[in-house]
């Protein structure tokens, strides 16, 4: 592809590839190969709230420290960007996915279709996309699958909204009437002229979706409401820090760092995206 | 004139959408919509009556035409846990989430717009990068990560480093259990409350101003029209005020208005983590003890917030550029 070619040019895009390979890489080895099972709970009452950088008195080292129940943070940190990428990622995607087949189907249809489309978007935008979580949330029982749900039903409104008004714009270009002239059925239209040349805001905003995707989702776990223990995700690994930030402020603050640098790179990639195709 | 009216049946078309959603969305729900309008406490001839109260057995459209004249009214209907009105809980808990809100929406733009306005006029150097780097990472933290991280330094952090007494700041609650209740000392007391939850949300939000800021103050100083009062010695001081301010105002309303649904949102996370009894944490304690009403009166006036601070927006652009005066 020529655009991720494009993209890795530039400082920010460089780094953000490089942040999010380092996670991806760091999911998939660092809990595999760690020496201490990140689930299981050993001496809690010795090893628990270990700081960063030390050996605990079974000689093992903590990067990031221990948490309440002596588990490794770090290991545990990266147990949970499995679940925190994977459903950021998924969430993202089916909601962009959503938007461009209703933004395209509400511009080529027009009419009635429109009009609805449109007015449930509006109405869905009206209200703040963390309270239509919550009350999702609050209606279905937690999980991995209702979150991704709920991320879906809550982001497509902003791709369907650009991929209309884009389908709309390249409606009116003299190619697609020569095709339309050339006696081209109008799904062909659709899909070999209109929807290749009005993808490119809709994938920048998917991109920038999956960060905030993340963020939503950890937000709901840090509210009992998302990914549920003992299945890590950044989320509720913030909300077992809490109770001990006083004491231990360690476990609470670094899965953050993970939340913030994955969300960073995300933003930095979108952006340039953005850039790039603008030129 | 007309546009105006326009804009008003707009949002209120809009605000009774948003209502029918939520109306609609709780009869979606898995299971019987009695089973979560009926507190779980009642046994079977009480859950009986009450649904027949609430005209569950009655067809959809005989349903929602009582939600409607019931929310006509101004009911929100009864919280199951506190047995009292809807509208009361929320009139109770939302001067608080406004307070907090709106302060800290009042000192995100003056900060998110001076660091914009610094980036921009030192665009391209160390400085400018080093503010980039930081308003995007805490752009992109999560409200509650930040509220915590001032709390471990406010708790663990000022016992460890020797704070003195008067930056002790207090990181729960709205007010001292112990302090006194009225006068200058009560409101003391709720300002030094306040300083950890306002600067939380502001943080978060200056740090996006900022960004838009100087990709707005980046365009304008490259206008010709900004050369042009360079070209004939208008002093910086008076470029920046007269060119580069009034141009830069009337997408920042627009965004003025957008940013007030982020601040809400954040602001239920930072209500939670400092135990402020405004309308997030009213919401998520509503959830969690499946008070559903209280659930679906919060949506429903946050959405209206939201509506009405488009609205605003959207009144207010004129006033700030003549161009949009038809």
């Amino acid at each position: 592809m020529n655009i991720s070619l494009r993209v890795s040019s530039t400082w920010r895009a460089r780094t953000a590839l490089i942040v999010l390979l380092a996670l991806i890489l760091g999911a998939l080895l660092v809990p595999a190969l760690a020496p201490t099972d990140p689930r299981a709970i050993g001496d809690a009452l010795a090893l628990r709230f270990n700081p960063p950088l030390t050996f605990d008195v079974e000689r093992h080292f903590h990067l990031l420290g221990t948490d309440g129940f002596g588990r490794d943070l770090f290991t545990r940190m990266m147990l949970a960007a499995r679940v925190s990428l994977l459903v950021g990622l998924a969430g993202a995607l089916l909601a962009g996915v959503v938007g461009i087949g209703v933004g395209a189907s509400a511009a080529w249809l027009g009419g009635w279709i429109d009009r609805v489309a449109m007015a449930v978007s509006d109405a869905l935008l009206a209200i703040p996309r963390l309270v239509l979580l919550l009350v999702c949330a609050s209606l279905w029982p937690p999980g991995v699958v209702m979150v991704v749900v709920v991320l879906m039903a809550t982001g497509w409104m902003g791709v369907a909204r650009l991929v209309r008004a884009e389908v709309l714009g390249v409606r009116a270009h003299a190619y697609v009437e020569s095709a339309r002239a050339l006696g081209a059925r109008p799904q062909r239209v659709l899909w070999r002229h209109l929807l290749p040349n009005a993808l490119g805001p809709a994938i920048v905003a998917i991109t920038l979706g999956v960060g905030s995707a993340i963020l939503l989702e950890s937000g709901l776990s840090f509210l009992g409401l998302g990914i549920q223990p003992p299945q890590p995700s950044w989320g509720n690994m913030i909300a077992d820090g809490r109770d001990a930030i006083v004491v231990a402020p360690w476990v609470a603050l670094a899965p953050g760092l993970a939340l913030i640098a994955t969300v960073v790179a995300c933003s930095f990639l979108g952006d340039e995206l953005g850039r790039t195709g603008n030129r | 004139m007309r546009l105006l009216v326009r804009r008003l049946l707009d949002s209120a078309v809009l605000l009774w959408l948003v209502l029918t959603f939520t109306f609609l969305l709780l009869r979606a729900a898995p299971g019987d919509p009695a089973a979560l309008l009926i507190p779980p406490s009642a046994t079977a001839a009480d859950a009986a009556r009450a649904r027949a109260e609430l005209g569950l057995d009655r067809p959809l459209v005989v349903q929602y035409a009582r939600w409607a004249r019931d929310i006509l009214k101004g009911d929100l209907g009864q919280s199951f846990v506190q047995r009292r009105p809807v509208a009361q809980l929320l009139a109770g808990a939302l001067p608080v989430s406004l307070g907090l809100g709106l302060s800290s929406l009042a000192l995100t733009f003056l900060i998110g717009m001076a660091v914009g306005a610094v980036q921009a006029a030192r665009r391209d150097t160390a400085t400018d990068t080093v503010l980039t780097v930081l308003t995007t990472s805490v752009y992109a933290a999560p409200s509650y990560w930040l509220a915590l991280a001032l709390v471990a330094c406010f708790t663990y952090g000022a016992a460890r480093w020797r704070f003195p007494a008067v930056l002790r700041l207090p990181a729960f609650g709205i007010h001292d259990p112990a302090g006194t209740s009225s006068g200058f000392g009560a409101a003391v007391d709720v300002l030094r409350h306040a300083i950890l939850p306002v600067a939380t949300l502001t943080a978060i939000g200056a740090a996006g101003i900022a960004r838009y800021t100087r990709t707005i103050a980046v365009n304008l100083l490259r206008a010709d029209f900004v050369r042009t009062a360079r070209a004939k010695g208008v002093p910086g001081v008076t470029i920046y005020t007269r060119h580069v301010l009034s141009n830069a105002l009337p997408p920042l309303v627009v965004l003025f208005a957008l940013a007030l649904p982020g601040v809400l949102a954040g602001s239920v996370f930072v209500e939670v983590v400092f135990a402020w009894p405004g309308m997030g944490r009213l919401m998520v304690t509503a959830i969690f003890a499946r008070d559903y009403p209280v659930v679906m009166g919060a949506a429903a006036l946050y959405a209206a917030l939201v509506i009405l601070a488009n609205l605003a927006g959207d009144l207010a652009l004129p006033i700030l550029d003549p161009r949009r005066r038809a």
